[in-house]
């Protein structure tokens, strides 16, 4: 390959006209300087209209353009190429165990479907004050590193007990949303979301592979998250059975 | 999608009311409606989260009183109409600023993680244009921030929330056009599942169009890839006016070479703006509060450092914002998005390093005229008249809160107090009778016909060259300052725009999640909202809030205290009175405006 020249390899599949997906090369003249993976997307697209991926803000907020990029998952609008390039090539696959509706476009609904399982608003049935709730600080801080999720599924996606079991694990992402409530000091139903999450698989079936951090583009950490819901439901069920005597 | 042209025997899905678009507007409708019983859906082109809502950074403006026990909505009343230059709606302000703490306190029990102050309230920051006392007591800490990420946690709250609900949402559906009946009442709107293709007419007794803003009319934008105007497009099409479209936002600080927002908190916490001989050059344009005058001011004054020859950089064309005398544990608690940002597009840390910003198009003042109830109106024989079964609200509306020039931490009081005011207000209008004759298959079939030109086209222009020309023609002709010679040639340019807009070819005919489609329509969209932007912009003959005259740098109140109120279909525009007429306070006067 000329050395003024970049090689993408990309994943298509076309739902109508492809039986099966495959991988397509393209040849595109190096840029001038540095670019996001998602402007040589744009570049590509002008090319080829055919090509079709999702995105929205480009600056790393909106969750839309989530792919495998070289073989790890990541925001395609914050991932700049020279973090990437291999050798002058990129390949571009969508993210990896959902269905594929068409090229790196998956269909989220399994991912969705496990983040509204784990109940994701706050719960307080008191009646509210007339102004806001007071918050301390320090309760406050408990949130950071929680909230900021952007719901871009690339941790999900990385993780393989959620290829196994994506309709039973809850995955990385719904599971750092489920601890953001359960440490929220407004939050009163801590014991019911324990509760809901303490069968063998919503959360067990974590067993600390870690890609989910390794992936976030936001730089959270699920692991911490779920390690932390671990200890609470160990805790939890320590004070069950000593407050039932048969301990 | 079949390639065959679409007849009125599509599919129908009837709801009482559909909320178009899923940002801050349309959930927090949404959410209203949904604890009416009402069956209503939000039809969005992006799963909600994926809105622009989520960019938002430094907060929402309302005097709640946490940073200050003896704030006023009625100080943030005053600034609110001096910052629109006089042109806001003094009646709607007043809404605003008034119901704005309900509203704030309504997102933090729904559970927005809002920062904090040691007593447990609300954190609130200064913002640029913000006073105590109507002007007279110094600057004010107004904006109630999460962090520099209140849009993102606003927006996910009210997702949540509506999940919480059971909102109906048509998730990835793109709306294409409105139907109308022969009373001109509106019925819904014709549009397309983005996975399947698959074209329906989704029918409604109520139709809002919270679609947000279109900054993707210019080249170089804070806005995300998805503000293309949408509904007001599509109202504009439907022969449905817009108001105010020559005010456009321009954010002083937007990072140079990426237009990604910095939001203006970084200049509550204490930041300042540089030229390049490290001059606070802001001290000369507005001695009061320097950096943070309106935006207006503070845009026009970096972009006269540059043309004076006091750029940074090598080629002297941005300006420098400098926050490293704030201190890494100021950055890190309070601005970490703005410091990840930096780092990833301008490729500084703002701990050691100023960030190169340039004044960048942000947002649109101008949108459908609405009233305070979100019904949209148009003008008859020189008086307001309802569109029966058209609302909009947020930056797709024109209520009118900001006039010619809106505040920071405005646009998303704006989202949630007008949302939710729409919301009980279809709410009140169908439980009590109110709706829309249906429209008759004619109707339909004449609002399939945009799309099915689109779908039958064999030759024509390229989605991606037409846009590329059409920003550059608004950058170029309609930015920060405006020349009458200038924007005539800017006009003459679009009318040959309009051409190939009119005729794009769509060589992919696919169904299943065709972009190249829907980036076509959005083009579409875009020049209804750009060809609108420059014909209001050339009638105003004076400088204003964002619109700036080089041919007429004074503010004009004998001729043009007034909205400009555009008609889409003989494309002339006329002027509209403002609403000097609060009813919980004397009106503000317009004064000579100075920071």
């Amino acid at each position: 390959m000329s050395g003024n020249q970049l090689e993408v390899s990309m994943y298509r599949y076309n739902p109508e006209q492809d039986k099966f997906p495959y991988m397509k090369k393209y040849k595109i003249d190096k840029p001038a300087r540095d670019i996001m993976v998602l402007d040589l997307l744009h570049l590509l697209k002008e090319e080829d209209e055919s090509i079709s991926y999702r995105r929205s803000c480009r600056e790393g907020v909106c969750g839309s353009d989530g792919m495998n990029i070289n073989g790890k998952n990541g925001l395609a609008c914050i991932t700049p190429i020279s973090s990437v390039l291999k050798k002058d090539k990129i390949e571009l696959r969508p993210l990896p165990g959902l269905p594929v509706i068409r090229d790196l476009v998956v269909d989220m609904t399994e991912f969705y479907a496990q983040y509204e399982k784990i109940k994701p608003f706050l719960q307080n049935n008191t009646t509210a004050p007339e102004q806001e709730r007071l918050q301390s600080p320090e309760d406050r801080d408990k949130l950071d590193g929680l909230y900021e999720c952007i719901l871009c599924a690339c941790c999900s996606t990385s993780c393989p007990s959620f290829w196994w079991n994506p309709d039973k694990f809850v995955g990385p992402a719904a599971l750092l949303q489920a601890y953001r409530f359960i440490a929220d000091s407004r939050d009163l139903e801590t014991v019911e979301r324990l509760d809901e999450l303490s069968d063998p698989f919503s959360v067990y079936r974590c067993h600390g592979i870690m890609n989910c951090v390794s992936v976030c583009p936001k730089g959270l950490n699920p692991n911490k998250a779920i390690g932390e819901i671990k200890s609470m439901l160990l805790k939890s069920k320590k004070n069950i059975i000593t407050s039932d005597g048969t301990n | 999608m079949s390639n065959s042209i679409l007849t009125n025997d599509i599919k129908t899905i009837e709801f009482d009311a559909l909320i178009v678009g899923g940002g801050g507007s349309g959930m927090r409708a949404s959410l209203e409606l949904a604890k009416s019983g009402l069956k209503t859906a939000v039809v969005s082109k992006v799963f909600p989260t994926r809105s622009h809502t989520v960019s938002a950074q430094g907060g929402i403006t309302c005097a709640i009183a946490s940073a200050d026990p003896n704030d006023d909505w009625r100080w943030h009343m005053y600034d609110t109409v001096k910052g629109a230059d006089f042109i806001g709606d003094q009646d709607a302000i007043e809404y605003l600023c008034s119901e704005g703490p309900k509203a704030v306190f309504e997102l933090e029990h729904m559970g927005l993680p809002f920062s904090r102050f040691e007593n447990g309230r609300i954190y609130q920051r200064p913002f640029g244009g913000q006073s105590k006392d109507f002007g007279k007591g110094g600057q004010a800490a107004r904006t109630c921030a999460a962090a520099d990420r209140t849009g993102h946690a606003l927006l996910h709250t009210l997702y949540q929330n509506n999940v919480k609900e059971g909102t109906n949402f048509l998730n990835e559906w793109f709306a294409v056009d409105i139907v109308k009946n022969s009373k001109d009442e509106v019925t819904g709107v014709i549009a397309f599942s983005i996975e399947s293709g698959e074209v329906a007419y989704l029918k409604a007794q109520a139709t809002v169009m919270a679609t947000g803003g279109a900054g993707r009319i210019y080249a170089s934008t804070t806005n995300a890839l998805i503000n293309t105007g949408d509904g007001l497009a599509m109202a504009l099409r439907a022969g449905f006016p817009a108001q105010d479209m020559e005010m456009w936002q321009f954010h002083p600080t937007g990072i140079y070479g990426a237009g990604s927002l910095v939001t203006e908190g970084c200049r509550g916490e204490g930041g300042y703006l540089i030229n390049k001989d490290g001059e606070r050059f802001m001290e000369r344009y507005a001695p009061n509060v320097k950096d943070l005058a309106g935006r207006d001011v503070v845009a026009r004054s970096m972009v006269l450092e540059i043309l004076e020859g006091r750029g940074c950089g090598e080629n002297g064309d941005h300006i420098f914002l400098k926050l490293d005398h704030l201190g890494a544990d100021v950055l890190n608690s309070k601005l970490p998005g703005i410091c990840e940002l930096s780092r990833t597009f301008a490729h500084v840390d703002p701990i050691y390093e100023p960030i190169p910003v340039v004044p960048t198009c942000h947002y649109m003042m101008g949108g459908t005229p609405t009233n305070v109830n979100g019904q949209a109106f148009k003008r008859t024989n020189g008086n307001d008249s309802i569109i029966s079964g058209l609302f909009a609200a947020g930056e797709a509306a024109c209520v009118s809160v900001h006039g010619a020039n809106r505040l920071g931490g405005n646009s998303l009081l704006d989202l949630v107090v007008f949302g939710r005011a729409t919301g009980m207000h279809i709410q009140e209008e169908l439980k009590s009778g109110g709706g829309v004759e249906s429209s008759s298959k004619d109707d339909i079939n004449s609002s399939l016909e945009r799309l099915n030109k689109l779908n039958e086209s064999t030759s024509g222009h390229d989605t991606a060259s037409v846009k590329r020309e059409l920003q550059e023609c608004m950058q170029n002709y309609f930015g920060v300052f405006r020349r009458g010679d200038f924007m005539e040639k800017g006009l003459n340019e679009l009318s040959e725009i309009r051409e190939k807009v009119n005729n794009l070819h769509l060589k992919d005919k696919s169904s299943a999640f065709n972009t190249s489609r829907v980036e076509a329509i959005e083009l579409q969209n875009l020049f209804e909202v750009a060809e609108a932007t420059a014909i209001s912009a050339f009638e105003r003959n004076e400088s204003r809030g964002a619109h700036a005259r080089d041919d007429f740098p004074d503010r004009d109140d004998e001729n043009w205290l007034c909205h400009s109120f555009y008609d889409p279909v003989d494309k002339k525009v006329s002027k509209r009175e403002v609403n000097f007429a609060p009813t919980k306070v004397d009106a503000f006067p317009p004064i000579v405006r100075t920071y």
